[in-house]
Parts: C-alpha cells; sequence; structure tokens
C-alpha cells in the first residue's frame, strides 16, 4: 500500500495558481501591460476576489489510498471531458459548462428507495456532516487514456450509511440531472436521458468509493460533474456519473446509459481489465494524459489490493 | 439564365486558365501551385498546433483523428471534381483531380503511420491483432491496401499502358473506398454519429449525381 506523506518542502494544493487568475492568465497579462509598471508591481491588486477564497478546501489529511503518481495538470483534467450533457467533444465541456451548476438554484439530491431513512438534501445539508478528504486517484477511461486526478470528497459509505438501506437494497443507482436549458447536450438523444449508473451494494460501499465536491483544493467546475459527482477508481470513467441529483436503493440491477446504448460494449460492472478487449479498443495498455508513450493498464486500475475480493468467482470475461 | 451565365463562365474560364497560351490571365501551372498549396494547410495546422500544444490534452489522438478526417474529405473532394464539371462546363477541372485524389492518399498515409507508430509504436503483433480483432480497424486497414492500386496507376503512363477504359474502370475503386473511409469513421464513434452521418450523406449526393448523369446518358443515347 502506498501511503503518501507530505513533507515539509511539498507545495499544498492550496497553494497552486488561483484558477480565476490562471483562467484569465491572457486578460490578466494584458490588464496588467496597459495598467503599467504599478499593477505589475503589485500583481494580486485587483483582482477580485482574494486567492484564499476560491481555494476551498485546504489542509486536508492526506489520504492512504492516494497514489504518489504525478498528477495530470488541472488544465487537462478541466478541458479534456466526456460530458456528454454538454456534447459529445472533449472541449464542449469545458466550453459549455462555464455556468453550471444556475447559482440561482439551490442543488438538491433525493436519497430514496429501498431505505428506512429516505429525503431530499440541499447541497450544501447533504455535505455538512463529512470530513473532506483529498484523495489522488487514478482515473482511467474505456476509450484508452488516463489521468491522475486529486479528489476532495468523502467516502460514498458514510452518505449511504446514513440512509439506512433496508434488506432489499443490493444495488445504487444514480442519476444526474436532466435539465436541457442548462445542458445542452441533453437536446439529442445521443444518449438516453438522463444518464443513469449503478453500483452493486458491495461496491458502493468499499472504502475506495466516495462522493467528489472538488479537485486540486478547488469546487468542482460544471465540466467535472459540479456539484458532487461519483468517483469509483477502479471502473472505467463513464461509471463516475457526474452531477448527481438522486441516489436510489433498488433490489434489481440498474440498467445504465451505457448498458442501453449498447450492452454488447458496456456491461454494468465495467471493471477496468486489461484482459478484456473493448471490441473497439483493446484494453491492453492506455495512454497517461500528458504523457507519449503508453502504459500497460492495471487489472481492476491497480486497486486490486481493495476491490479483487468483491468480484471472486465470478467471470470477469462474462460479467464485463 | 443560369446556362449563359454558365457558358459565359465557361468561355472565360477556358481562355483564362491555359497551359501555354502567354497572353492568359490565370495560367494552370500557376493555379496548380496555389492549390498544392492550399491542400498542404491542414499538414501545416496539424504539424504547427501539435508543436505549440494547441490541440487539447491529447494531442497525439487529435493529430490522429485530423490526419483522417483530412483523408476523407479529400476523398469527397476528389469526388466532387467530375459532377463540378459537369455543372459548369468548366473541363479544365479534370486537371486538379489527381492532385486532390494523390492528397487523399498522402493524408491517409499521415493518418496509418500515426496509428502504427505513436497508437502501437510499430508493435506489430499488436497490430495485428488489432487488425484481424477490431472490425474498424480492420475496414480502415482493407481501405488502405484499396487506395494503393488507385495511387500506382495515377501517373500519366500508367494511363496510357492501362488504356483510358481499363483505368477508368479500375478507379471507380475510389466509390469503395470513399464509402469504406464514412463506415470506418461510423464505426468508431461511441455514441454521437452526427459527423460521419453528414460525410456519408455527402458521399451519397456526390455518387447519386453520378447516377442520375449515367440514366439520362443512356436515354439519351436510346433516343
Amino acid at each position: 500500500m502506498l501511503i503518501r506523506r507530505r513533507k515539509p518542502w511539498d507545495l499544498p494544493e492550496s497553494e497552486v495558481t488561483d484558477y480565476k487568475v490562471y483562467k484569465n492568465r491572457r486578460q490578466f497579462l494584458n490588464t496588467s501591460i496597459t495598467a503599467g509598471l504599478a499593477l505589475a508591481a503589485a500583481p494580486s491588486i485587483g483582482l477580485g476576489k482574494p486567492v484564499d477564497e476560491l481555494q476551498v478546501y485546504k489542509d486536508l489529511k492526506p489520504s492512504p489510498f492516494s497514489t504518489d503518481e504525478e498528477k495530470t495538470t488541472f488544465e487537462a483534467i478541466t478541458t479534456y471531458n466526456n460530458f456528454y450533457e454538454f456534447g459529445t467533444g472533449k472541449e464542449d465541456p469545458s466550453l459549455y459548462a462555464t455556468e453550471f451548476p444556475d447559482e440561482s438554484q439551490i442543488w438538491k439530491v433525493e436519497i430514496d428507495g429501498e431505505c428506512d431513512n429516505p429525503g431530499v438534501y440541499e447541497y450544501d445539508d447533504l455535505v455538512k456532516p463529512f470530513t473532506m478528504e483529498e484523495r489522488i486517484y487514478r482515473m482511467r477511461c474505456v476509450e484508452g487514456w488516463s489521468m491522475v486526478i486529486p479528489w476532495i470528497g468523502f467516502p460514498l459509505a458514510e452518505l449511504l450509511k446514513r440512509a439506512k438501506p433496508n434488506s432489499k437494497a443490493k444495488y445504487v443507482e444514480f442519476t444526474t440531472l436532466y435539465d436541457p436549458e442548462q445542458m445542452p447536450g441533453q437536446n439529442r438523444d445521443v444518449l438516453e436521458w438522463p444518464y443513469v449508473e449503478g453500483l452493486r451494494m458491495d461496491e458502493a460501499m468499499n472504502p475506495l468509493t466516495m462522493i467528489s465536491v472538488g479537485l486540486y483544493g478547488k469546487e468542482l467546475l460544471g465540466q467535472n460533474g459540479a456539484p458532487l459527482r461519483l468517483v469509483v477508481p477502479w471502473k472505467y470513467g463513464f461509471k463516475s456519473i457526474k452531477s448527481v441529483v438522486r441516489i436510489r436503493f433498488v433490489e434489481e440491477m440498474p440498467q445504465t446509459a451505457w448498458m442501453k446504448a449498447n450492452a454488447n460494449e458496456y456491461g454494468f460492472y465495467s471493471n477496468v481489465n486489461p484482459n478484456v478487449n473493448h471490441p473497439r479498443w483493446s484494453q491492453r495498455r492506455e495512454r497517461r494524459i500528458g504523457e507519449f508513450l503508453k502504459r500497460d493498464t492495471l487489472m481492476f486500475n491497480g486497486y486490486g489490493d481493495y476491490v479483487a475480493e468483491l468480484y471472486s468467482g465470478m467471470d470477469l470475461k462474462r460479467y464485463f | 439564365m443560369v446556362t449563359t451565365l454558365l457558358s459565359s463562365i465557361q468561355a472565360w474560364t477556358s481562355n483564362a486558365i491555359s497551359n501555354d497560351n502567354k497572353g492568359s490571365f490565370i495560367r494552370l501551372s500557376h493555379l496548380k501551385v496555389l492549390v498544392f498549396l492550399i491542400c498542404l494547410y491542414p499538414l501545416f495546422y496539424m504539424t504547427w498546433g501539435f508543436f505549440t500544444h494547441q490541440l487539447g490534452a491529447n494531442p497525439i489522438e487529435a493529430v490522429t483523428r485530423d490526419s483522417g478526417l483530412w483523408g476523407l474529405r479529400f476523398l469527397l473532394i476528389t469526388l466532387c471534381v467530375t459532377p463540378l464539371r459537369w455543372l459548369t462546363g468548366i473541363n479544365q477541372l479534370v486537371r486538379f483531380r489527381r492532385m486532390l485524389g494523390l492528397f487523399a492518399f498522402f493524408y491517409a498515409t499521415v493518418h496509418m503511420l500515426l496509428y502504427l507508430g505513436l497508437d502501437q509504436f510499430f508493435n506489430w503483433y499488436e497490430i495485428w491483432l488489432d487488425i484481424i480483432k477490431r472490425p474498424f480497424i480492420t475496414v480502415g486497414f482493407i481501405n488502405f491496401i484499396a487506395l494503393l492500386p488507385l495511387v500506382f496507376t495515377s501517373t500519366n503512363k500508367m494511363v496510357k499502358r492501362l488504356g483510358g477504359r481499363r483505368w477508368k474502370k479500375l478507379h471507380k475503386l475510389t466509390y469503395f473506398v470513399a464509402a469504406a473511409a464514412c463506415i470506418h469513421f461510423l464505426m468508431l464513434i461511441k455514441a454521437d454519429i452526427r459527423e460521419p452521418v453528414i460525410y456519408i450523406i455527402i458521399l451519397t449526393g456526390l455518387l447519386g449525381v453520378r447516377l442520375l448523369h449515367h440514366l439520362r446518358q443512356k436515354k439519351l443515347s436510346a433516343q
């Protein structure tokens, strides 16, 4: 197991260049040039919110689950996304999710189904009880590329336990927001909307599975599934459903959006598995974003120590 | 009205574009150089974008995809030449067809080399597995092979050697290659098939025009 201890000389995530400053860097440079030396000498003046306010998550305890591999850049994580609700191009989400979610509406999450303590929670109330952690996970997309992302969040299990699932709760079904006004990609039937994903109960309760509300010390951006999303690091990326509005305990295996689109290619489990080919891509290797050469894909994306036992005795070629 | 316009364009171009007339407005050789440079533009912007980091987070994927797209686009542009000739009567257009076709092959080759080199790193075993196991790679590979006889018979010498009729017959293979390229594109898409469908519609139009022309010629000769 990899245990990452923060060295005294390590730069905490909270000290990297602030996102808004970064995003507006060209404008910032222009302003600096026009304003002349005065502003250039004191670059923090006149930039709106102070840096601290945007760095929401600071001094979080490092997680034993974190990898010490080199993190993918913030720019890549926030501009190369599959989030078909905002378009099918990789850059579409970063272009069309800039105002998402609409700040004038309160984000609510409904937790229902086979449980004793269902309810509808406003975002703030939902996340308040939990201690945020930073977890640096590998993320492997079914298309053959991967990233290393410093997520901020808490274990899904803690949230699910509060809902008190009953004995009929065999699976957990997750649903993304359906709102074509905010999500222009939903105007076209590329997939069956709303996006639905699911986990078996034991997968959902696994300590690796988390609800993420931020990355790189900042709140999630629209393109990464704001305000809250699932992260299941041993499964292909599409299982980690974004912008969740409903969590439902069910007895039957949920039919996920990709299973409905193409059941032969996308199974319910979709565990990262270099030995099970996707009909269109070999899954043996992957290109880590930012790297030139490809690397070997690891079984369960390298998380076998934590999750392999969930599937003992199962034929993973059949249950792909 | 349209016919008068077309015939006047025709008259103008046949005077304006000329091989040897010193007094003509534009010389064919100059125009060919211009078209050649325009055809190189996609290569230029891909290379420039790649080395100046403007192709997003996954530049290798971007150049692989774009080179393939330009291969397909040049195939369709090449297939536009003949219908445009019928439409405008500017027979000089045919002089650009070989160059456009060879550019389709050029971009298809870049596409293929990027796949072989930067996707598979010339691991021939993996490449072989890909060709036999993944239908869209199979189609792409067959497609590339099918382009080769077209390229090898593209010189004036080969046209003469084959004879115009046989050469023409062989080059009908272009229709197959264009259709297979569209299918190759369609097959690699996960869910949003809009873009390949646009190319399929364009190709259907280009082939449809040929069918109509063929039927009309038949009717005319029957009369």
